[in-house]
């Protein structure tokens, strides 16, 4: 489905990502997993265009280089960035709405499956997204993904900061979204949760990627122990 | 009491007008992060181009708000298009010489075109005023400005509140990444903002120009005002903008009242100030917002 071959790319004149390959197949979740600066969120922001890169990344046999970072989205490559970016003067609802703004016919479906999803949010639909607990926005900024029709859907920290209830809450939410048919390319800190849900997984270190396997096989592996789960 | 009532009375219609300016520059600020310092010549050429409509096509001042809006919003998504989108990701001062640079050609242009001598858009009503009881008075003119003014500001508002390219200017203004995001192509808000700020500037200039002196240079002190009632409103906040117009229309009037009217601008300035100094988030503003 997504395919990247000798990715480069960084910010400026300064590169980070060096020479990137990965693949995803239809209905994967693949965790890519490293320390803080590794290079895991400009990956994303180079897929979803919201930097430029070299190399290529194709989708669905399509080159998504030539492509602006709102055409990415209308191909069902839908960002869940880092730090949530929800927009903190409209209301839950509101915030919803702008996640299906390529979509509007299908907002109501998508709106019932986001509400039944995370029940919270219906509750909380009329409360301004700046005032919902980190929790609460990050199960905003995943419903708001979905209401873009994701097929492909990457997911930034997602866990980032959340309680054990929360981050059990959101990691349940990705498996039963990756049920439904969604694809998921999903960065995380949490190594172990995360290559737990995963299909497959990849290492990532100062830009490069050093190891790739299936969750499992990541999960046992000595140097994964080692660098990420303290054992 | 009198003389107070009077001139906070004048002084609101007065700053409903500008409130309309405010709001064009704040728009444009929230959603392009971008100071325009030209905001005052494009009020300025509103002021020309009905000052022309009248002379020449006979045409009220009011009247040719029909033509001005669509003219300017089109002037004003051009401008965007070839200079401003340019400069969008660049630093401040950048923008700041830019948009400076654009205001001195137009003013300079119409200093050659026009000459410096002002121009005055004597209408019939220009000079005729309400009587209302206990012998204050409102000027027809400002009267008929400001309930334009509350007419385009609804208008306004509830394009924003509702619509859906409405919607995506608000989400652009609000996280610019995230807009992108959604799907939402943020050049062409851009242009639609940068569009709607010149055409509420244009608009401003037009409804005072009944009312005002009509000369290349005027944009300037209008500039200040505008940046004052954005500051005033916190930065990028329409509704604040909408207030802070108001406000400074009712401070102008009372220095004018109360001090002398060659003082008004002064004032205005030492606001300007104040407000950087001791509330940079604007008066309505949350703290540790920039
Ligand atoms: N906008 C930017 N401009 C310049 N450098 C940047 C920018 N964003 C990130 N970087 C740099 O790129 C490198 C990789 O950053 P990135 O955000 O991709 O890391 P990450 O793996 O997501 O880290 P974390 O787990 O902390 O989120 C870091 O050294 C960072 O300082
Ligand atoms: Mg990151």
């Amino acid at each position: 489905m997504l395919n990247i071959q000798n990715l480069n790319a960084g910010y400026g004149e300064m590169p980070i990502l060096r020479a990137i390959n990965i693949t995803i197949a239809q209905g994967e979740i693949v965790s890519v997993v490293g320390s803080n600066g590794a290079g895991k969120s400009t990956l994303l922001k180079a897929i979803s265009g919201i930097i430029k890169s070299s190399g290529t990344i194709t989708y669905n046999h399509e080159s998504l280089h030539a492509l602006a970072a709102h055409t990415i989205v209308k191909r069902g490559v839908v960002h869940v960035p880092e730090g949530r970016k929800i927009f903190p003067e409209m209301t839950v609802l509101e915030n919803l709405m702008m996640g299906g703004y390529l979509h509007q016919k299908d907002r109501q479906t998508n709106l019932e499956r986001v509400f039944t999803l995370f029940p919270k949010l219906a509750e909380r639909r009329n409360q301004l997204g700046g005032t919902m607990s980190g929790g609460e926005q990050q199960m905003l900024a995943i419903g708001r993904g979905l209401m873009g029709n994701p097929k492909l859907l990457l997911l930034d920290e997602p866990s980032m900061g959340l309680s054990p209830l929360f981050t059990e809450v959101v990691f349940g939410a990705i498996n039963t979204i990756n049920s439904s048919g969604v694809t998921v390319l999903l960065v995380e800190q949490n190594v172990y949760q995360s290559l737990k849900i995963s299909h497959r997984g990849y290492v990532i270190e100062t830009g490069s990627i050093v190891l790739t396997g299936t969750g499992e096989e990541l999960l046992n592996n000595k140097d994964v122990k080692k660098a990420f789960l303290g054992m | 009491m009198l003389l107070f009532l009077q001139a906070l009375l004048s002084g609101t219609l007065t700053g409903g007008v500008y409130a309309l300016a405010g709001i064009g520059m704040s728009l444009v600020f929230g959603v392009m992060n971008i100071s325009n310092f030209a905001h005052g010549d494009l009020m300025m050429l509103g002021m020309y181009f009905a000052y022309f409509a009248f002379t020449l096509l006979h045409i009220d001042p009011y009247v040719s708000l029909v033509l001005i809006m669509p003219t300017a919003f089109l002037f004003g998504f051009l401008m965007e298009k070839v200079f401003i989108s340019r400069v969008i990701h660049h630093p401040h001062q950048n923008q700041i010489l830019l948009t400076v640079g654009l205001g001195l050609i137009m003013s300079n242009t119409a200093l050659l075109v026009f000459t410096s001598d002002p121009k005055i858009l004597t209408t019939t009503y220009s000079s005729s005023a309400f009587n209302l009881p206990g012998g204050i008075y409102l000027s027809v003119p400002l009267v008929i400005s400001f309930l334009i003014t509350c007419g385009i500001t609804a208008i306004l508002s509830l394009f924003l509140l509702k619509t859906r390219t409405g919607m995506a200017l608000r989400a652009t203004s609000q996280n610019r990444e995230a807009a992108q995001l959604m799907g939402i192509n943020v050049a062409k808000m851009s242009g639609i903002a940068f569009g709607i700020g010149t055409a509420l500037a244009a608009t401003a200039g037009a409804l005072i120009a009944p009312t005002y002196y009509i000369h290349p240079l005027a944009g300037h002190s209008f500039l200040l005002k505008a940046f004052t009632i954005c500051v005033l409103g916190g930065l990028g906040s329409v509704a604040g903008a909408g207030v802070g117009g108001l406000i400074i229309g009712v401070v102008e009037a009372m220095s004018s009242t109360y001090i002398s009217s060659d003082w008004k601008d002064v004032v205005v300035f030492v606001l300007f100030l104040a407000v950087l100094l001791l509330r940079p988030q604007g008066l309505f503003g949350k703290k540790g917002e920039q």
